[in-house]
């Protein structure tokens, strides 16, 4: 299930750097995992790494790494950060409310 | 008695704190029908008795594998004859409570008395972050205990609430719908217990950049597996060369004090080397747990998977069978039960079916014989001899058909939908060698109570075939021509000669399938076996230099050696393939829970190797 030319996907994540979850294609049980892991629309998720010869690739979101594999990365639809607003999720990068105003 | 279910994510340090709650009263069953650990453990609080379950680790309540839907059937209460626990223990990392806390409503929706119990609380102050436990637990409503399970920290406050799972509050303002809102729902429920945002793990950055680097990465992957080649082959070496000598020296203890007869002979080769034959696998099944148990726990073997799985793809396995593969190359025993870590059932399966093929250490020996006996000692290149290119050949050849198999198998009977491929790479973690210690144990007593009891089975059996009905060689035979000749007489020569039709076309006569009978019990029997049926009298370091001389020397009556150079090369594949081991079928019997899977492995690898050698000996001839 190749999405259509032109809409990005997470495999294409490596090129951005970082980016932000639009949607999760199909009702599958496998795009359902994929949501429950957290990729859910406005999600911001960071490339980290790829293995070697094309192999799967590691991605960061919601405070912790996941490796997928290209076939699974192909369903998640992603744009880039600047495209989306109001996205919650910035907890582990430069998010840093200070103490007064959690005290307050 | 109060019967309480721990359920939580994989990584969450679930089983560390079921351990440290439950230590050595726990006890690993099978749940009915399925190959899903059971894991139970018994604890008393304040004369309250209590019956904790850890449950497979899960990512959701939408199961989509095997073991998490058994999670889930025990937290709804729909297994069979088991109704839903009293309480439920959410088990949840502290640091990656952003992805684990719309699991975590989904729990509390099921309605149950529910009790948060927060682990890595050390970890996450580690690393900056400042999560207000007092207000988590107003806004969820139940009850929220900080725990570090490796250091034992808060697991006496959270055994403390164990007994009173009635009294554990109930939980409030829980998000209702899809998946989506959930996270909503946590993203909002974060933001106000947060104190401080946890920041990354420098040291786990620091580390993947190497271990994970595109070459330096590929280097430390080789140096893991060499390691642990060479831990699980020679490391346990010394362990079960001593249990070996020391059932060998009952044994013959008992030959020597009991009044001499079969009942004593069986009670020694059969009943006490039968129970060595178990013994001897221990020190390898603890060791290579003790490791995966290690590296796993650590975070590093999920970042082996990801360094192989792009290879392993392409044969249609993926990353995680390939620790269970490389363990076969020292037995395939503890490397089926090294399977257990592949979610995929159709993976596992077909990484149990072609393990066999991986050149064990018992094949050695078998190896060693052959080649000496028909191998030219001379030198090819350098120090390279025809003896080494042919072990390696041999070798290469078991690789290559394990490859060959897993991809038939992936492509044939075991396609079709397999499970999404996601692998969490969770910080690196020291270990806590406790709980480890105790997982490694338990796998050691399931190896016990559950194949050893077919390996002594079939050890005492194949000895009465091979003492029986005759045992009591004619006056004045030496005592190798009165074991040779009690062979001669018993049921498995007549085994052997009732097979020759089968392996005539392979090359061999009733003395060599005698041999493979006895391989049976285990492959390097096949060597005293061979010893033993033609009457060759000599052991240790003579042994391999004799046996080979005795069995290419040729008879003098016919002319004809007792074994051709091209029955040894028949002989030789025929090893490669054959499935002759039944301590790997008692494991595979009980790795798949029935007699199908090793029925079926004993037929396809039985149809291959005739195949092999019987091309092998034509070529030969």
């Amino acid at each position: 299930m190749n999405p259509p030319v032109g809409t990005l996907t997470l495999a294409d994540l490596r090129r951005f750097g970082v980016a932000r979850v639009q949607r999760v294609v199909g009702e599958g049980s496998t795009a359902e995992r994929l949501r429950e892991l957290g990729f859910t629309p406005g999600t911001e998720v960071c490339f980290v790494r790829q293995a070697p010869l094309a192999g799967p690739i590691v991605v960061s979101l919601r405070g912790y790494q996941l490796c997928i594999r290209t076939s699974e990365a192909l369903l998640v639809e992603v744009v880039s950060p600047g495209d989306m607003q109001g996205s919650p999720s910035t907890r582990l990068r430069g998010y840093q409310p200070d103490d007064e105003e959690r005290t307050a | 008695m109060k019967r309480i279910a721990l359920v939580g994510s994989p990584n969450a340090g679930k089983t560390t704190l079921f351990n440290a709650l439950t230590g050595l009263r726990a006890k690993t069953g099978n749940y009915p029908g399925v190959t899903v650990d059971r894991r139970q453990g018994r604890l008393v609080v304040e004369g309250e008795t209590i019956e904790l379950t850890d449950l497979p680790g899960t990512y959701s309540l939408h199961a989509i594998s095997e073991d998490e839907a058994i999670a889930v059937r025990v937290l709804k209460g729909e297994l069979e004859g088991e109704p839903a626990p009293d309480g439920v223990v959410i088990v949840a990392d502290a640091t990656t409570l952003e992805r684990s806390l719309p699991m975590i409503a989904e729990v509390l929706l099921l309605g149950r008395p529910t009790l948060l119990a927060l682990t890595m609380v050390d970890e996450l102050k580690a690393r900056g972050g400042d999560i207000d436990l007092f207000k988590l637990q107003g806004a969820l409503g139940v009850p929220v205990i900080g725990v570090v399970g490796n250091r034992g920290l808060g697991v006496g406050d959270l055994r403390d609430r164990l007994p009173e799972p009635e009294q554990w509050s109930p939980a409030k303002e829980l998000p209702e719908g899809d998946t989506e809102s959930r996270f909503a729902w946590a993203d909002r429920l974060l933001e106000r217990v947060t104190r401080h945002p946890l920041s990354e793990s420098t040291l786990t950055r620091r580390l993947d950049n190497f271990l994970l680097h595109p070459f330096f990465g590929g280097l430390a992957f080789l140096a893991f597996v060499t390691f642990f080649f060479q831990a699980i082959f020679t490391w346990a070496g010394p362990a079960m060369d001593f249990f070996a000598g020391a059932m060998d020296g009952l044994a013959e203890a008992t030959q020597a004090t009991l009044p001499s007869g079969w009942f004593t002979n069986l009670l020694a080769d059969g009943v006490i080397r039968g129970v060595g034959a178990v013994f001897v696998f221990i020190p390898q099944i603890a060791l290579l747990f003790a490791l995966i148990l290690f590296f796993e726990a650590s975070g590093y073997m999920a970042r082996a998977a990801f360094v192989v799985d792009r290879m392993m793809g392409w044969i249609g396995l993926e990353g995680r069978c390939f620790i269970a593969l490389l363990s076969s190359y020292a037995c395939a025993v503890p490397g089926v039960m090294a399977t257990r870590s592949i979610p995929s059932p159709k993976d596992r399966l077909a990484t149990i079916l072609v393990a066999p093929f991986a050149t064990c250490s018992a094949r050695l020996p078998v190896y060693a014989l052959l080649i000496a006996a028909f191998i030219p000692a001379d030198k090819v290149l350098g120090p390279i001899t025809w003896q080494g290119l042919t072990l390696m050949g041999l070798y290469l050849l078991g690789a290559l058909s394990a490859v060959v198999f897993a991809a038939i198998f992936k492509r044939g009977m075991l396609r079709g939908a397999s499970l999404p491929f996601y692998l969490e790479l969770p910080p690196y973690r020291f270990p806590s060698f406790t709980s480890l210690g105790l997982q490694v144990w338990r796998r050691v007593k399931m190896f016990i109570s559950r194949a050893g009891r077919v390996i002594l089975t079939g050890s005492i059996v194949l000895w009465f075939l091979l003492h029986f009905p005759a045992n009591d060689p004619p006056a004045g035979m030496s005592e190798g021509e009165g074991q040779a000749w009690v062979i001669e007489q018993s049921y498995g020569a007549d085994l052997g000669r009732a097979l020759e039709p089968v392996f005539k076309p392979l090359g061999y006569d009733w003395r060599i399938n005698v041999g493979l009978v006895g391989s049976f019990a285990a492959r390097e029997l096949m060597v005293s076996t061979l010893a033993q049926v033609y009457a060759y009298e000599g052991n240790g370091d003579q042994e391999y230099a004799g046996m080979s001389e005795r069995i290419t020397t040729p008879d003098p009556a016919t002319g004809e050696a007792p074994v051709s150079l091209a029955t040894g090369l028949s002989l030789m594949v025929f090893f490669v393939y054959a499935m002759l081991c039944i301590s790997t079928l008692a494991v595979v019997r009980r790795e798949t829970n029935s007699w199908r899977w090793p029925l079926f492995m004993l037929g396809y690898m039985s149809v291959v190797a005739w195949l092999a050698a019987f091309v092998t000996y034509r070529i030969a001839l």
